[in-house]
């Protein structure tokens, strides 16, 4: 049942007003910043307001601007959209108070700046989330890209520079090669950019053409950070760690993952992949990225790059679910979606927090952290456990129900990658709280002297502000509390699968 | 087979159940809001002993003789993954949570003893581990036992880790730890498998005991779900030759979390609750395999442990067969056998725990439980070594103590089934007798060798209060087995007729 609302363009527009309010008070930081919050707010409340449409089976419409009869600007509101678009406008929140925290402690530059164009991301990200054609997705993908790289490149150093050159080069090659031949060979062949529950191919189309562009597809969201494209990611981690938390969890990445399941759901449709094999296919892209990105975690030092491959690994459970193709899978995939975020950004708010109490960025330095700030890293500890998919949390809800999926799929190769994944995960964030809880802060050294010594020696408790942990403490509490009551979500993806 | 459901509210008007899960998950809570150190440790105490008092007034509530699931709460949770919040107990299940409440407040009560800092997190990790106990005995809904079953890691692995009392307590705990992962992913994929076998039968999925015993399971699934499942279990329970964590564990962790480990047999209350009832043909056709890995453990284990100048490691190798005895009383396969074995778990919660805690006492006067240590204690210390002794005759199973029931049916099972099976039984019951009797002839008689044995000190009050109930109770279950017998019956009747009959549809009542 479609329903014209105006709903989703304010929830854009919101963002857009945001922006310029942002830049108008520069020279107030206090109101600069409670324009953002406030901006943040509205936005989450308006995405709010259309729940109970959605959860009625409606589905809410607005055309923006109609260039031609089949070529429109227009929003359509589904519960993928919706999942997306309560995700990135909640995180958007948390994120804001976390970045007045930690902007101000670390006297950042171009604070206006900042805030401004994270306003725009997010305006940009309810595009992608509400689009109701491919045209409008790839016009709001493509803005993404391009508000985003200020972001990555915030402190102008030259290793900011050329992350920010390798993030356009990546995002903007796969999106031209690939990404925009796909969308237009998409309409020559179906004569629609609009999404379709069953998909938009006629049957006659040829099959061969067909994968090709599924290929395509694939190849042009450079944003999931599906291997071989996704080096840009862990290089992205000189950006301050709220742009981080904004890649990882807010945004950017998301965005990615959400084009290929839209692509994968509304324009091919689950009955044609399933006839082309390309579910057999993506499932084995993804599984060797699943496996790679976890073995790579497993080497690193840096504390982000391990989180980045986490991230690259876990989008990849978002789409192996999808490409199970057996119900119980699906909604496992999409709602990694939404419990990745939540725990992913959780881990960043605690990197970002370790950083501003000590500038400590590597694994190796941690030793002793977790006396000195134990609430940052019990936080962190709740947050790697959900992503290695330990219960009581979100990440074993995600677990259960892709190896469930798996099993009914009968393709128990599946559960075998997932078990490693999980191993490979336990180990690498085992690594980090091994360092941060029982290394010894003088040599570094696992088996030092019984606590009842070290405990002993001079401990400094590091003192959040309020604006740190507080988001870091309302990520930990959600991230159990999605993992205990997920009914309220499924539901939600459930509307969304076929 | 009929199931009966009896519902908590008809029965005592509150949900009993979730109480004693959530109450201890509560009062860790609290315990981190006290201040003082002394305060929090007589809270703990306080709140351990309202958990021991619910879970009696629970038994005594219990309808016993009948297979009655009783306590029975369901509520709605994760319907699109057919996940319910199921939680019931029957004969098999009821007297575990007792015995974890009851345990747990005797860890705590010798944490004075051996725990000398951070004692709130010790105190609250112990809380969180009872909470998943009880969950895990209480759970129906197999999504929701493994749950518990996984929360038992966390504090497992802190407990080890930083208040271990080995030098390697780090690698103990690391070891705990991966062992118990490479358990619970069979597990959790064989608990998969059951739930999807019900979704093809009926449509939907569903993890449900109850529900799951409804539907029958083909031959070869079951096989494929019982390796996984029973292997699952084995390494927890654990079973030859997934055992080598436990010696590690109880040599390097705190005695209070060996005692939990060694005292709370959850691999075997898996395979009793899950593995045999579900998979009945399974069972059979598979008992050859465990009946063969139990008489290995009875033998290895009490050979090891015959040679060990440690009491920690000694008791480990000798919880090891112990293991093996009940998997032989399971897996004998009808009501004597399963009847022993639960009987057999009940006795070590007691008496294997008693002599653990006994061994707390000695490390924490000499530092060490080594023979070499030792030697004439007896005479220095009269009290620990009458008690040590009590217990000890319920851990060799000596008519007249707790031990006995359990063993003697055991036996009488295995006869039952297969009597080449029995003869290595009776051989290992004879050798666990040997190993404690030399343990304790070299420890606690002859001449003192070592000066610093004339100094020690007796039981202190807290100390003989866990020895002399440890002691009570090992002696009063011995002369009056029958109210525990009566308990447990009707469910292990049910059981072995299941086992008898094979998986046909099992038809669920709810009781008014």
């Amino acid at each position: 049942m479609q329903t014209e609302s105006v709903i989703p363009f304010l929830a854009m527009v919101v963002a857009l007003v945001g922006a310029a309010l942002i830049v108008l008070t520069r020279q107030n930081p206090n109101v600069r910043e409670a324009c953002s919050l406030a901006a943040s707010v509205l936005q989450f409340l308006l995405v709010l307001t259309m729940v109970p449409a959605v959860l009625g089976g409606q589905t809410l419409h607005f055309t923006v601007l109609a260039f031609l009869p089949q070529v429109a600007i227009a929003f359509r509101v589904d519960a993928l959209g919706l999942l997306f678009g309560i995700t990135a406008s909640f995180l958007w929140i948390l994120t804001t108070i976390y970045s007045i925290g930690y902007m101000r402690q670390l006297r950042e530059h171009s604070q206006t700046r900042y805030y401004a164009f994270f306003a725009l991301v997010l305006a940009a990200t309810v595009g992608v989330a509400f689009s109701a054609n491919l045209i409008t997705l790839y016009i709001f993908y493509e803005l993404l890209t391009f508000l985003a790289y200020p972001l990555i490149t915030h402190s102008g150093s030259s290793e900011a520079l050329a992350a920010g050159k390798k993030y356009l080069s990546y995002q903007l090659g796969t999106s031209f090669i690939f990404l925009l031949p796909a969308v237009i060979v998409t309409y020559t062949l179906s004569g629609t950019f609009d999404f379709q529950p069953n998909g938009v191919f006629p049957a006659t189309a040829n099959a061969t053409v067909l994968v090709v562009v599924y290929g395509f597809f694939l190849a042009g969201s450079a944003k999931a950070a599906l291997m071989p494209f996704h080096a840009w990611l862990p290089a992205a981690m000189v950006a301050p760690t709220p742009v981080s938390a904004l890649l990882h969890a807010v945004a950017v990445v998301n965005a990615g993952v959400f084009l290929i399941l839209r692509v994968i759901l509304d324009v091919f449709g689950v009955d044609l992949l399933r006839q082309l094999h390309l579910d057999v296919a993506t499932t084995i892209v993804v599984s060797v990225t699943i496996l790679l990105a976890g073995l790579n975690a497993l080497r690193l030092d840096s504390l982000k790059g391990v989180l980045a491959y986490s991230t690259i690994s876990q989008l990849a459970y978002m789409i192996l679910g999808v490409v199970l193709l057996s119900p119980t899978g699906m909604i496992g995939g999409v709602l990694n979606l939404l419990n990745h975020a939540e725990s992913k950004i959780l881990l960043f708010f605690c990197v970002g927090s370790i950083y501003l109490a000590t500038r400590k960025t590597k694994i190796s330095e941690l030793a002793g952290i977790g006396r000195q700030m134990p609430w940052t890293m019990a936080a962190f500890s709740i947050g790697a456990l959900s992503i290695v998919g330990i219960p009581p949390t979100a990440g074993f809800i995600t677990k259960w129900f892709l190896i469930t999926g798996s099993i009914e799929a009968d393709k128990f190769a599946i559960v075998f990658v997932l078990a490693i994944s999980t191993l490979l995960s336990a180990a690498y964030y085992f690594r980090i709280l091994r360092t941060a809880f029982f290394g010894s802060p003088l040599q570094g050294d696992d088996e030092a002297p019984h606590l009842a010594e070290t405990s002993a020696l001079p401990q400094r408790q590091v003192r959040d502000s309020p604006l740190i942990i507080g988001p870091i403490l309302v990520c930990a509490g959600l991230s159990v509390i999605l993992g205990i009551f997920p009914s309220f979500f499924i539901d939600l993806v459930q509307l969304a699968l076929p | 087979m009929i199931l009966t459901e009896v519902a908590a509210a008809q029965q005592i008007g509150f949900p009993i159940l979730s109480v004693l899960i959530f109450f201890p998950l509560a009062w860790a809570v609290l315990l981190n809001l006290i201040e003082d150190d002394r305060v929090a440790r007589r809270m703990a105490l306080v709140g351990g002993a309202l958990e021991l008092l619910l879970a009696i007034v629970m038994v005594l509530n219990f309808i016993p003789g009948v297979s009655d699931i009783q306590f029975v709460e369901r509520a709605e949770w994760i319907p699109a993954a057919g996940v319910g919040y199921h939680l019931g107990v029957d004969g098999l299940s009821v007297l575990f949570i007792p015995l974890s409440a009851f345990l747990t407040l005797m860890v705590m009560l010798t944490s004075w003893s051996n725990i000398h800092f951070r004692s709130k997190p010790y105190l609250s990790a112990l809380f969180v581990l009872q909470a998943a106990t009880v969950g895990i005995f209480a759970s129906l809904d197999l999504f929701l036992f493994f749950v518990f079953w996984e929360l038992i890691l966390v504090p497992s692995y802190l407990l080890i880790r930083l208040w271990g009392i080995g030098n390697q307590r780090g690698y103990a705990a690391l070891k705990y730890v991966m062992y118990m992962l490479a358990g619970s992913t069979l597990l959790l994929v064989g608990i998969v498998l059951l739930g999807i076998n019900h979704q093809n039968a009926t449509g939907s999925l569903s993890f449900d005991l109850v529900s799951l015993l409804t539907v029958p399971v083909a031959p070869e699934l079951q096989t494929v779900i019982f390796f996984l499942l029973a292997f699952g279990f084995a390494v927890k329970a654990p079973l030859f030759p997934f055992h080598t964590w436990v010696p590690t564990a109880l040599m390097e962790g705190p005695v209070g979390m060996s005692v939990m480990l060694v005292g709370l047999k959850l691999g075997l209350y898996g395979l009793l609750r899950f593995v045999m009832p579900l998979l009945p043909e399974a069972a059979s056709q598979w008992a050859w395999l465990m009946v063969g890995l139990g008489v290995i453990a009875v033998v290895y284990g009490a050979l090891i442990a015959l040679v060990q100048p440690n009491l920690r490691r000694l008791l480990a190798f000798a919880s090891i067969g112990h293991a093996g005895l009940a998997v032989l009383g399971l897996f004998a396969l009808n009501v004597q056998g399963i009847q022993g074995a639960v009987m057999l778990m009940l006795n070590l919660g007691l008496a294997t725990t008693g002599l653990l805690f006994m061994a707390g006492f000695l490390h924490a006067r000499t530092g060490s439980s080594e023979l070499t240590a030792l030697g004439g204690v007896g005479r220095h210390v009269p009290l620990m070594a009458t008690f040590f002794f009590i217990i000890g005759l319920a851990f060799i199973g000596v008519p007249g103590t707790s031990g006995f029931p359990g063993e003697f049916l055991i036996l009488l099972g295995a006869f039952d089934a297969n009597w080449t099976v029995a003869a290595v039984a009776v051989l290992g019951v004879i050798l666990n007798a040997a190993l404690f009797l030399r343990y304790f002839e070299r420890a606690f008689l002859g001449p003192v060798t070592r000066d610093a044995v004339r100094k020690l000190q007796d039981l202190r009050p807290r100390e003989a209060i866990v020895a002399v109930t440890l002691g009570f109770l090992v002696l009063a279950i011995g002369i009056f087995p029958n109210p525990i017998l009566s308990i447990t019956q009707g469910s292990v009747q049910a059981l072995a007729e299941r086992l008898e009959q094979g998986s046909m549809p099992a038809v669920v009542q709810h009781a008014d």
